[in-house]
């Protein structure tokens, strides 16, 4: 027992190294690890400050508010630690949700061939013509998107397409490798063969494509809830940008605290996960690292 | 990325082929196929979205009428009908049927909320502005992507390769809605340059369009900051991509011949590099045409451009369903369209790509 725990943490060690070899993706991955731990842990010690206080409106960042207050004299601070949870937890539906789609169908259409692919190909063809965002705005009027894994499992539905398509020519390349060919020469079965075969030889595209999907979950929800079309409740950084927008924040003053902090915290959630892959790229695909 | 999934040409096949049988094996009537057969694809969505959704929208509008103006229900029906172009007296298939045809003869039905405007001639009437605005902005971000990018590959592992892909992978990933927020708010507000006020719609007020110079720059002035947006939001993505084409045609040996040959490096770059390394790009162009016309409903939204994009966001809003319905099937359809030439674009540059083996 305590032996398999000291393994753990040696390979996790291990692999925390290897991801420090590139210095700009250990940055991004330490931020993202930041921003989890604010948007999960953080609520715990920061309350969400929802009391009006007329007196304290637009103050700009001091000891008692570090990053100032809103149009409310509420405290911005907490609801960026507050209001990250419901962005990320969309992201992470939707990115597994298309990840798994794109994965196992994208095997099947490589590995299958015939038939079968050109279908799966056709249907990702058609999928991937509908723009995303008008079909989106369009399904707000008409089914209510208030459900965050409602929410997440419609942009996930939508936003497969171009990582099958990425999935389906990595399968089709290693279905010529070498040691497919000897798994299927011994007759492991297909199941066998992409499971243990062609999957974990594509774990790098897996693992990049699911951050790029989170970080295209994150671009329409928070597009969505700023243009007033998805009904959150509470707090959220879209909600925030979206109240700050409407109110006319930008045009006062001292506003600038409130609209910037929101933008803030998006641009560097998307900017982090996007540089974090350039990491994840050498933890999963072993010949990256000897050139480092 | 080779593949044996596409069968080698069968030799013994019927000798001679049939002028019939070779059209309908060719390349560009299977192109045509795939893009009608996804048309037909979206459209049937569309209307089975707006018929069979729980709370599908014609139902909801009669309820509306009802309830509202105290119609009686047949004629509540019928005002839906006409608005909608649909016949809600016929059977389902047949109502389909009557809706297809209409859609071929350009009839999307009337506006909900404006009664007596055709959907398409409010198309007609915003479209013009989103080509404009979009149009110009691919160009310029299509145009300086492909320079920056090329000079990129040329000086990659420089300093200014390394601040450029820093500041390419910035700018894309910021959403072009934000980045719209803040130019706003540092242009217009903080620092003053552009009053905000006085560039939103798309005309200022008395201005006419005609083909005069005040009109195009006053086209311009208003379509300024959208454009600004669109290239900074997209000139990041031209930028890497031609560069690593960019990187991959100089190691090609016709670059390599062209070296030993003496020839001057200006011509060497122009000719053999740069136009062998954009000649995909323009595929992703014309890709991107057909996305950005969808993108562009958060950009004008943002600024007040009247826009196709405007128009949807505000159909939704205010749930004018078919004047909703309409413009989203023009956007549909202005990424079909986009797409059938870029895989004609494509082919044309690239014959093999026309033989099946793309892969």
């Amino acid at each position: 027992m305590g032996s398999a725990l000291l393994g753990a943490v040696r390979s996790l060690g291990a692999t925390l190294r290897i991801m420090s070899y590139n210095k700009v993706g250990f940055a991004g991955f330490i931020a993202v690890m930041l921003i989890l731990f604010m948007a999960f842990v953080g609520p715990f010690f920061v309350p969400l400050d929802t009391v009006t206080k007329v007196d304290q409106i637009y103050q700009p960042p001091n000891a008692e508010h570090w990053l100032g207050t809103d149009h409310q004299g509420r405290d911005i601070f907490s609801q960026i630690v507050n209001g990250g949870k419901d962005v990320i937890i969309v992201a992470v539906v939707a990115g597994a949700l298309s990840t798994l789609i794109a994965v196992t169908f994208g095997t099947l259409a490589g590995f299958a061939g015939g038939r079968t692919d050109s279908v799966i190909v056709s249907i990702t063809d058609i999928v991937l013509t509908i723009p995303q965002l008008p079909l989106l705005l369009v399904l707000a009027a008409l089914i209510k998107l208030n459900n965050i894994f409602f929410l997440g499992i419609i942009l996930g539905a939508l936003g497969w397409p171009s990582l099958l398509r990425a999935v389906r020519s990595q399968a089709l390349s290693l279905k010529q490798r070498d040691f497919v060919e000897a798994a299927r020469a011994l007759d492991l079965g297909t199941m066998h063969i992409i499971f243990r075969e062609i999957v974990p030889n594509m774990m790098t595209y897996i693992i990049i494509s699911f951050a790029l999907a989170m970080t295209g979950a994150i671009y329409a929800q928070v597009a969505l809830v700023l243009f007033g079309l998805v009904p959150f409740s509470g707090s959220n950084w879209g909600v925030m940008l979206s109240l700050a927008w409407v109110r006319g924040a930008i045009y006062f003053k001292d506003s600038i605290w409130y609209i910037m902090m929101p933008v803030a915290a998006i641009v560097i959630l998307q900017l982090s996960i996007v540089t974090m892959t350039r990491s994840l790229e050498l933890v999963f695909n072993p010949r990256l690292r000897s050139g480092e | 990325m080779t593949t044996v999934t596409t069968p080698l040409p069968d030799l013994h096949e019927k000798p001679v082929e049939s002028s019939a049988h070779r059209f309908f094996h060719s390349y560009l009537f299977q192109k045509t196929l795939k893009a009608l057969f996804t048309a037909w694809v979206v459209i049937t969505l569309t209307f089975f979205l707006i018929r069979l959704l729980p709370s599908n929208p014609v139902e909801l509008f009669i309820q509306d009428l009802m309830v509202q103006y105290g119609m009686p229900y047949h004629e509540a029906r019928d005002q839906a009908a006409a608005l909608f172009a649909i016949d809600l007296s016929r059977p389902l298939p047949l109502q389909y049927l009557d809706y297809m045809d209409g859609l071929l003869h350009g009839d999307l039905g009337t506006s909900i909320l404006s009664p007596g405007t055709s959907v398409s001639s409010i198309i007609l009437r915003f479209l013009p502005w989103t080509i404009f605005s979009v149009g110009i902005a691919l160009m310029l971000s299509f145009t300086f992507g492909i320079m920056l990018g090329l000079f990129m590959a040329y000086h990659r592992e420089g300093v200014m390769d390394h601040i450029l892909t820093v500041l390419a992978s910035i700018l894309s990933s910021i959403p072009n809605y934000i980045l719209g927020i803040l130019l706003i708010i540092f242009l217009g507000v903080r620092w003053g340059i552009i009053s905000v006020a006085a560039t939103r719609g798309t005309l200022s007020p008395g201005v006419e369009p005609s083909l005069s110079i005040e009109f195009f720059k006053d086209a311009l002035f208003h379509a300024a900051l959208p454009i600004t947006t669109y290239v900074l939001t997209t000139i990041g993505s031209w930028m890497l991509t031609m560069k690593s084409s960019t990187i991959s045609v100089l190691e090609e040996d016709y670059v390599t011949v062209a070296k030993a040959k003496g020839l001057k490096e200006g011509r060497i770059t122009s000719t053999y590099v740069g136009r062998n390394a954009a000649l995909p790009m323009f595929t992703l162009l014309t890709i991107a045409i057909g996305f950005v016309v969808g993108g562009s409903v958060l950009i004008e939204t943002i600024f007040q451009y009247q826009g196709i994009g405007y128009i949807l966001l505000q159909s939704v809003n205010k749930r004018d369903y078919t004047v909703m319905q309409g413009v989203f099937l023009v956007i549909t359809m202005s990424v079909i369209v986009a797409n059938f030439f870029a895989d004609i674009l494509y082919s044309w540059l690239d014959p093999r790509i026309k033989l099946g083996r793309q892969e």
